[in-house]
């Protein structure tokens, strides 16, 4: 289960602003690239491109297949999407949340079989969530329910995942937890990971690869230790900000007051 | 808060150790439309037994079962019935009976389906402007003083559809496209805008006002077996549609960019349901005029009382509401017999403080916001 990403020349618009502008950019198979960068930059928009959740100029190549072509239900099986802020019926139960996953995986009119319930079922156990199959969605607390939208995602058994700031909610532990068990499953079953992070030093420590995004466009692009650079990112978040090395050379960002 | 301290770490035992190979059970199957359905369907056979007992000729049940039988084949040759009774339960009671459950099941129905794809608990079948389109039709023949009776129905049909068309037309095509915010505005505008003109027509034609207002508030008085015929075929179109999308109901719950991205056209079956909901309730309400509150107090009942999924809503909302309305027509031809009271005043009675029930319930509160 193996694909990768290409986008060209994208470009979204609203109204009269350019959300992201002229974005050309190919994510390899089984690579997780971080997207970075202040509010409004486009991070949130070029995953939904992506997605095709926003109409946009330029063409986006998923699995060498051009993504306007692709029906729905085709692309909900190469893509898998986590929005930052997901909709939550609160009366649903998690078993039957998660099982709305495998709606690509069930015809128009039909419902879904014991192979659905039992992908689901794995992978509620496999993130800790088995317990909770009977609980309703209003009883969870924010990093449940993050792991939940997580398993919802997993279960498309899509091999590209997107994911829109998946840690927000989340304490310290937990932020490191959630990312961990992305990257887990992503080396176990060849997973491509678009990760939108405002956490910079997180940022640098899972990703393969870091776009930063100003005003719509790649400012720029590499591996973390390249982009994560003390005078650019300054420039870019509109604050100084220091990056240190850790003694087992992990990068770490720290915004400086200005006093 | 223990409970919470265990979730805190087992959570923290996930990652980077690998899942035990063990075999895994499918998730149970949760959903059991079974019972309700069945508790529906018992309520929908009482109801219907009342339905055709009660009445002014003083028939007994023993005397209405017979005559029930009497047209059955091979069943009713000894079946000691008049004509009278006979055509008192079947040309006057039973119509009516059947008459008030379609009606019942498609106010129900459209109310569950359009409480889904507007993600609105307070959604009603009237939302897009049926009601108001409707109204402007009936109003419209009512005042024209046409002798036709049969163009009353059809009418008030086409001023139904029409209605939601035009709040399609309008609504679907700002914003992002099919998004739900601005159908549900585009709604109002257009109710407001029809009654507006329906008003109008109605003072400009004073002594037409006693008809249109009997029709507004809805009756089965004059039902017939070719009101059924007429209403039927929509009838049965919109509730395969509807029914056959229950499953799909229950993943637009979960919003439009999910539904979306795991592999459905949200816009599309949005349309499909409006279009089939509006057909059927269109149909109804051609009919019987405006009941107002099934398709509110009805979906409602069923949620609070059984299980939030459209698996279980749709189908038993319809069977619900098609019992609820032929009780509450027996209620509306009994309370000030012989007179009549309008059905829409009996549905708005009990549903009413109903609705102020469901606005205070917790589950409403979360939802809404």
């Amino acid at each position: 289960m193996r694909s990768s990403i290409s986008l060209e020349r994208i470009t979204v618009r609203f109204d009269t602003t350019t959300a992201v502008s002229d974005v050309s950019e190919t994510v390899a198979p089984g690579e997780w690239v971080g997207l970075i960068g202040p509010n409004g930059a486009g991070k949130t928009t070029l995953l939904r491109s992506i997605a095709r959740l926003v109409k946009h100029e330029g063409r986006v190549t998923i699995a060498d297949e051009d993504s306007t072509h692709l029906s729905r239900r085709h692309l909900a099986r190469l893509v898998a999407y986590v929005p930052q802020r997901p909709t939550f019926p609160p009366d649903m139960t998690v078993s039957d949340y998660v099982l709305i996953g495998r709606t690509s995986h069930i015809g128009y009119f039909s419902f879904e079989t014991k192979g659905d319930r039992t992908v689901c079922s794995g992978l509620l156990d496999r993130l800790d969530l088995a317990r909770l199959a009977e609980r309703q969605l209003a009883t969870l607390s924010g990093g449940e329910l993050q792991r939940i939208v997580l398993a919802r995602a997993l279960a498309q058994e899509a091999p590209v995942l997107l994911l829109d700031e998946p840690t927000s909610e989340l304490d310290l532990g937990r932020r490191v937890d959630a990312l961990e068990l992305v990257d887990g499953l992503r080396a176990e079953w060849g997973l491509t990971v678009v990760s939108a992070l405002h956490d910079l030093t997180l940022a640098g420590q899972f990703a393969d690869r870091l776009l930063l995004l100003a005003e719509g466009r790649i400012a720029a692009a590499g591996p973390p230790g390249d982009v994560l650079e003390e005078e650019s990112l300054g420039h870019h978040f509109g604050t100084n900000v220091k990056v240190l090395r850790t003694g087992d050379g992990e990068l770490v960002v720290v915004p400086q007051r200005r006093r | 808060m223990s409970a919470v301290a265990q979730t805190t770490t087992a959570a923290r035992e996930v990652p980077g150790h690998p899942a035990t190979p063990r075999p895994i059970a499918p998730l149970a199957r949760r959903v059991s439309v079974r019972k309700p359905l069945f508790v529906a369907l018992c309520a929908l056979v009482g109801a219907m037994v009342v339905g055709v007992s009660v009445g002014p000729a003083d028939l007994s049940l023993s005397t209405v079962m017979s005559a029930l039988v009497s047209h059955v084949p091979w069943l009713g040759h000894h079946a000691h019935v008049s004509k009278v009774q006979s055509d008192i339960v079947w040309q006057i009671r039973l119509p009516r009976v059947v008459l008030g459950g379609l009606v019942g099941a498609m106010l129900a129905g459209g109310g569950a389906a359009y409480q889904g794809v507007f993600r609105n608990p307070l959604a009603d079948p009237y939302l897009l402007g049926v009601a108001a389109g409707a109204g402007l039709g009936a109003t419209a023949v009512i005042v024209a003083g046409t002798q036709n009776s049969a163009l009353l129905p059809v009418a008030a049909f086409l001023g139904a559809v029409g209605a939601v068309t035009l709040t399609y037309l309008v609504g679907a095509t700002v914003g992002r496209r099919g998004a739900s915010t601005s159908i549900v505005l585009a709604g109002v505008a257009v109710a407001a805008l029809l009654t507006a003109i329906q008003t109008y027509l109605q003072q400009q034609h004073e002594p037409d006002l006693q008809g249109v207002y009997a029709w507004i508030l809805g009756s089965f008085n004059t039902a017939s077996w070719s009101d059924v015929v007429l209403i039927l075929p929509y009838v049965i179109l919109s509730a395969i549609v509807l029914v056959a999308h229950r499953r799909l109901l229950d993943v637009l719950r979960v919003g439009d960019d999910e539904a979306d991205t795991v592999g459905v056209h949200s816009a599309r079956i949005r349309l499909a349901v409006v279009a089939a909901a509006t057909l059927g309730t269109a149909a109804a309400v051609s009919v019987s005029g405006l009941i107002g509150f099934v398709g509110i107090i009805v979906p409602h009942t069923v949620r609070l009382t059984t299980n939030a999924s459209y698996r279980v809503v749709l189908p038993v909302s319809m069977v619900g509401g098609a019992a609820f309305l032929i009780l509450a027509d027996v209620a509306a031809r009994t309370v000030q017999a012989p007179a009549e009271v309008p059905i829409g005043v009996v549905t708005a009675f009990v549903g009413a403080p109903f609705f102020l029930f469901v606005l205070r319930s917790r589950r409403a509160q979360r939802s809404v916001t």
